[in-house]
């Protein structure tokens, strides 16, 4: 494909991009605050996934394997970062439970461990001192908190009432549900009866 | 419908088995058999879906019921809606087709009224929306986001949403329209829509800042406002601090702008910048710690970005000093990163260095993560001052390291090693160190290039060669340790023969041992090690020599061919006596080329701390160890007037190099290539060199100290810098080469070095300092004519005392055009300022590949170029006489193929060639010369092509070529054409020399 020009790029000398300008199809790498997010028990059992970066089937089964061989060998009293394929793994344990997040090399890890606990305090207050077996049974549950946290890897929530709200809005809205359906069987069992 | 009811757990699992069980019924239900249409109730389709997630979440195939989870999405009820949906983003990927059948029903839930349901849509968008939905979705979701009505809970929502469509597509957002509307969602007083819209906000700038100038102040407002914690509800603090995500945030996106101009604004957000820094204190609480230490990091590195006052900077560097030495992992690893990134930053190595003790400390770190970043800060940090110990704790710490990190820990000291030598016996020394310790992650590059080095250096060779006799004595050696002891003491085992214990055949016996614990690959070189020890074992030893040949006799018949060839050809080889000298004599120098380390680390680490790193070993003297050892060669005036002596002549070891000096530098010499990055690493003539010429460098210096400053009155303001040689005649020659010398003054030489592929280029400028001071204000410019576009890599602003630097500088062609780039280039030595215009050798016939044809290809072409402006025809007159043999060669030299027997008429010449530009691609053209035989002086030629700016520009290049033939040999051709200067005009002076016509006249164009 002819092009003159292919691409205009403004570096720093801090190596930072400052303006970036793509005249041919490049394919870039993926751009996302948070990549991913893997909850795995000390056994290596996957407790929850969620993938902002879009990564096949095979590659996720790929990845999980891999970093949870390399976080479970992890020592206590080490730091919370794992540098791992270019990327940045932050990752922090809870009792049973490795909460991980992958993020790029530049971000900022602190932030991101922070997320982390965010989350598990929003988990906390919405289970009652959360356990492994309350995201087994529930893991719906964690996956619709996750969303109203995080979206397309990025913070969008950061009051923890505000999640709660939101939440409990929401389980409102099923049991509603649930009633009314179970209203309209029991109308339809008299009805037959 | 019987069969499932043993799924009626609410989505649990309850021991292993069950998953048998209920991914048999879900796929049983899931799995395309049309059985999907009998689970009427929407409890089981919720729950089918759920339990397909869960079974892809644990790690399994999923190929199933992808359908049926994107069918919920469209079902009217909130419960299986959000099922649908989350499961929906859990399981497909944006490159996914089922997607695109939801884009619709997507579309109709974010512009309908049910908030509830907007926010569904909203997510999933946000978390695997792709290309498809950005072209579709980007103009609701923008009405959405900046919406009045819209509840906060939504309008947060389609922020983040929007910025995954633009991260798909770029082009969503208008520009023009959206940078007010940015700014106006900046205002937002809800903290939930501000952290998303600021999220935007940064994928914004990032792309483009200048349109989205206006959001600085605002926020810098933000950081305000948090800083102070003004206006922040409660339930936005975290642990005491106001939303430290937010603050990040916004002090990310601050870091997309180059500078902050508006002085007030500065003012105001070095204020905050100021009370993050100092009001940051350790506290007990982890989470508040980190939460606090996270605004911290962040604002240190705006304030690396922003070029703050000195003031500022140096209590970064305090800081920073602090946290590596902290006890909480964390922050100690976090100090060592930014550390490493402000040494590419400012000035304040210095400082760093101070810390070198603490981070050499942390190499020992139980974390492997702190361990990594403490190597990137040392091997970031090291330079020449301090390569000596880094190399060293370095070594040490290879014993004990693990072996995830070994290959890299080796590749980087040999890195280092190589680059910052002090002196070549120490670069010798740490890399057969190296192998000793880690010879299983000493790739080859690393020993080849220990090879190349003491190839290349004939005072390094006794050393390394009782060093590589020292290591043998070891009893268990690595086998690359092996290798390298067998080359080195092959080619130079003879230069320690009067030393006990390393007579040829002791160095037989004791390398003999190590045969047979060696594989396949070393036994060649082995065989080859004998061969050279038998040759240079003079008179002859029978004895060894009856060893010898048994063992090529037992190779004789080995099954591996390399060594079966080897054996039977030194074994025929070695009865012959002085050829066999000549087969086996002494290796050639390797022609100087970039590090393969270096190479291999830059493919290895391509990140952006990294390349700046890179970035800045280019700026340190690249070659450290081109620059061999200094000592002066018996007080004779440094060689480096002369150019140095072919290599040719170095490597035939019987010949004296006393010859060099009456040789030509424009010389067509075939190893002025190799010889090139050596003309200042001062070799000491071979007959000079005696086994101890090892000592570090500096040591008896003194009567070359003479030598740059003598010559020119010291605190004057001159320009009488004598030029060496003749710039013009130096850039003829290089039109028709490919390497040379481009400019030289008693202070630097200039060397160039040129491949051509195509239509582009890669040049290296060799800048070399000849003199024992610094060259300083180094600055090279090049002024690029419109049709070639040239990108040089910035030259050092300081080139140490004989050293010498590379700059590499890659050109392409756009179309054809004779026009001439020009290299500005100045420096200053003490008090003197010198400066020149040099031209490029970046000529049109570079861009020729040569071509020849056959009389069947030939003549449709030039037949089909039927006249102007595509074939032109021009009698010249005033040519230079040449004979016809001649004028083929000089066509040849320029890339021009004499096609012989085309034409029937034997005064005539027919060529082509092929020419590459970017414009015209490659472009066949043929040319057609006749002579006069009478009339040598005039002849009249035609040259055709495809295309007419291409047929011109050759013609015209051709002509000149005819007319006055610029060889710096033949100094008195006579000047007929204005295009080429009288090549004997010595420019005495700078002032001249920038008078230079032909540089003038290149500079205009």
């Amino acid at each position: 494909m002819y092009f003159q020009i292919h691409f205009v790029l403004l570096v720093s000398r801090q190596g930072k991009v400052r303006l970036t300008k793509w005249y041919s199809p490049y394919t870039q790498k993926e751009r996302s605050k948070i990549h991913f997010v893997l909850l795995v028990s000390r056994q290596g059992k996957v407790r929850l996934t969620k993938w902002y970066s879009p990564y096949t089937q095979k590659e996720r089964s790929k990845v999980i394997r891999e970093l949870s061989g390399v976080i479970l060998n992890r020592g206590p009293k080490l730091c919370n970062f794992i540098e791992w394929r270019g990327y940045k793994v932050v990752y922090k344990r809870y009792a049973s439970l490795y909460f991980c997040m992958c993020i790029d090399e530049a971000d900022n890890e602190l932030e991101v461990l922070e997320i982390i606990h965010h989350y598990v305090e929003i988990l906390d207050r919405y289970f009652g001192s959360v356990c492994e077996l309350d995201l087994i049974f529930n893991f719906h549950k964690a996956y619709y908190i996750l969303d109203e946290l995080l979206i397309a890897g990025e913070l969008q929530e950061s009051s923890k009432k505000t999640v709660a709200r939101i939440i409990s809005a929401q389980d409102q809205l099923v049991e509603a549900a649930k009633e009314e359906a179970s209203s309209i069987s029991n109308i339809i069992a008299q009805a037959t009866k | 419908m019987e069969q499932y009811r043993a799924i009626h757990i609410p989505v649990t699992l309850k021991g292993p088995g069950n998953y048998i069980t209920w991914s048999r019924m879900a796929r049983k239900a899931l799995g395309g058999r049309g059985l999907w249409e009998h689970v009427l109730t929407p409890y089981k389709k919720k729950k089918y879906v759920w339990k397909m997630l869960y079974i892809h979440m644990l790690g399994y195939d999923v190929d199933f019921g992808h359908m049926e989870a994107v069918s919920l999405i469209s079902a009217p009820k909130y419960p299986e809606k959000q099922v649908g949906y989350i499961v929906t983003s859990c399981l497909l990927n944006e490159n996914h087709d089922f997607l695109k059948l939801a884009i619709n029903t997507v579309r109709n839930d974010i512009i309908g009224r049910n908030e509830t349901f907007q926010c569904l849509a909203l997510t999933l968008v946000g978390n695997i929306g792709g290309r498809d939905f950005a072209e579709s979705l980007a103009p609701d979701v923008q009405k959405l986001l900046i919406s009045s009505s819209c509840r906060p809970l939504v309008r947060k929502k389609a922020a983040l949403c929007l910025l995954r469509l633009f991260r798909k597509n770029p082009d969503a957002i208008n520009v023009d329209g959206w940078a007010d509307r940015m700014t106006q969602l900046l205002d937002e007083r809800d903290l939930g829509v501000l952290t998303s819209s600021t999220s935007l906000l940064v994928a914004l700038v990032s792309n483009n800042h200048e349109a989205y100038s206006s959001c600085l102040p605002k926020c810098v407002k933000i950081l305000e406002r948090l800083a102070r914690n003004q206006d922040v509800p409660q339930e936005y603090t975290y642990y005491g601090i106001p939303s430290p995500w937010l603050q990040v945030k916004a002090m990310r996106a601050l870091q997309y702008f180059p500078t902050i101009e508006d002085p007030s604004t500065r003012k105001s957000l070095f204020e905050v910048l100021q009370r993050i820094l100092m009001g940051t204190d350790v506290v007990k609480n982890v989470n508040k710690n980190n939460a606090s230490h996270a605004v911290l990091f962040e604002a240190l590195s705006l304030v690396i970005h922003l070029d703050a006052e000195k003031e500022m900077m140096s209590q970064c560097v305090a800081l920073l000093g602090k946290f590596i030495s902290v006890r909480e992992p964390n922050i100690r690893y976090l100090g060592l990163e930014n550390m490493t990134r402000m040494l590419m930053v400012t000035d304040v190595q210095d400082v760093i260095k101070k810390h070198q003790s603490q981070i050499i400390t942390s190499l020992k770190d139980p974390d492997i993560s702190i361990r990594r970043r403490a190597l990137d800060l040392l091997y970031g940090m090291c330079d020449v001052s301090n390569a000596k110990d880094i190399v060293e704790e370095l070594l040490q710490y290879l014993s004990t390291a693990e072996f995830s990190m070994r290959e890299e820990l080796s590749l980087k000291a040999a890195i280092l090693a190589e680059k910052f030598a002090p002196d070549l016996s120490w670069y010798v020394d740490v890399i057969l160190q190296l192998i000793d310790k880690a010879g299983d992650f000493v790739s080859d590059d690393i020993w080849f290039r220990v090879v190349q080095f003491v190839t290349n250096n004939e005072d390094l060779q006794p050393y390394a060669a009782s060093k590589a006799r020292e290591y043998l004595d070891k009893i268990a050696i690595h086998e690359t340790m092996v290798k390298v002891s067998a080359y080195i003491l092959g080619e130079y085992g003879h230069l320690l023969a009067r030393q006990p214990g390393c007579s040829a055949s002791e160095l037989f016996s004791i390398l003999h041992e190590k045969l047979p614990t060696v594989s396949t690959p070393t036994i060649p070189i082995l065989l080859s090690t004998y061969a050279k020890l038998l040759m240079h074992t003079q008179p002859r030893d029978p004895e060894l020599e009856k060893k010898v040949w048994a063992v090529f006799k037992k190779y004789e018949s080995c099954i591996d061919v390399e060594i079966q060839q080897r054996a039977v050809e030194y074994f025929e080889l070695s009865k012959k006596g002085a050829a066999f000298m000549d087969v086996l004599a002494e290796m050639p120098k390797f022609p100087e080329r970039q590090s393969s380390l270096i190479k291999k680390a830059e493919v290895v680490e391509d990140t952006a701390d990294q390349s700046a790193i890179k970035l800045r070993a280019q700026q340190q003297p690249s070659n450290a160890l081109v620059l061999a050892d200094p000592q002066p060669v018996s007080g004779a005036p440094p060689p480096l007037k002369i150019p140095s002596e072919p290599q040719s002549v170095a490597r035939t070891i019987s010949q004296p190099n006393g010859t060099s000096s009456n040789i030509d530098p424009q010389a067509p010499s075939p190893d002025l290539l190799s010889d090139l990055l050596g003309p200042l690493a001062i070799e000491a003539p071979p007959g000079v060199v005696s086994t101890e010429q090892h000592g570090p460098t500096g040591t008896g210096g003194v009567p070359d100290e003479v030598d740059g400053s003598a010559i020119v009155p010291v605190g004057e303001q001159t320009n009488n810098v004598e030029v060496i040689g003749n710039i013009a005649e130096r850039f003829h020659a290089l039109c028709l080469k490919d390497s040379g010398v481009l400019y030289e003054d008693p202070y630097i030489q200039i060397g160039i070095k040129a491949e051509w592929r195509g239509h582009h280029g890669r040049l290296v400028l060799f800048l070399g300092n000849k003199s024992t001071n610094p060259l300083t204000s180094v600055q090279a410019l090049i002024l690029p004519p419109a049709h070639l576009k040239l990108e040089l890599s910035p030259v050092p602003d300081t080139i140490p005392p004989r050293a010498q630097v590379q700059s590499p500088l890659e050109v392409m062609n756009i179309r054809p055009s004779r026009d001439v780039a020009v290299l500005d280039f100045s420096y200053k030595l003490g008090t003197i300022v010198v400066g020149a215009k040099l031209r490029i050798p970046a000529v049109l016939n570079k861009f020729l590949q040569p071509l020849q044809l056959t009389s069947e290809e030939f003549f449709p072409q030039w037949r089909a170029l039927s006249g102007p402006p595509l074939k032109l025809q021009e009698v010249v007159r005033g040519v230079r006489p040449l004979a016809l043999p001649e004028m083929a060669n000089l066509f040849n030299s320029f890339r021009v193929t004499i096609c012989p027997g085309l034409d029937p008429n034997p005064n005539n010449l027919v060529a082509s060639t092929t020419f590459y530009s970017e414009t015209t691609g490659a472009m066949l053209c043929l040319a057609r010369i006749e002579t006069d035989p009478a009339d040598r002086t005039q002849l009249r030629m035609t040259v055709g092509s495809g295309d007419p700016t291409l047929t011109f520009e050759l013609k015209e290049f051709i002509k000149e070529q005819l007319i006055a033939i610029p060889m710096g040999s033949r100094a008195l051709v006579p000047a007929a054409a204005a295009a080429s200067p009288p090549p004997v005009a010595q420019p005495p002076s700078p002032a001249a020399l920038a008078d230079d016509p032909g540089a003038m006249l290149a500079g205009l164009l």
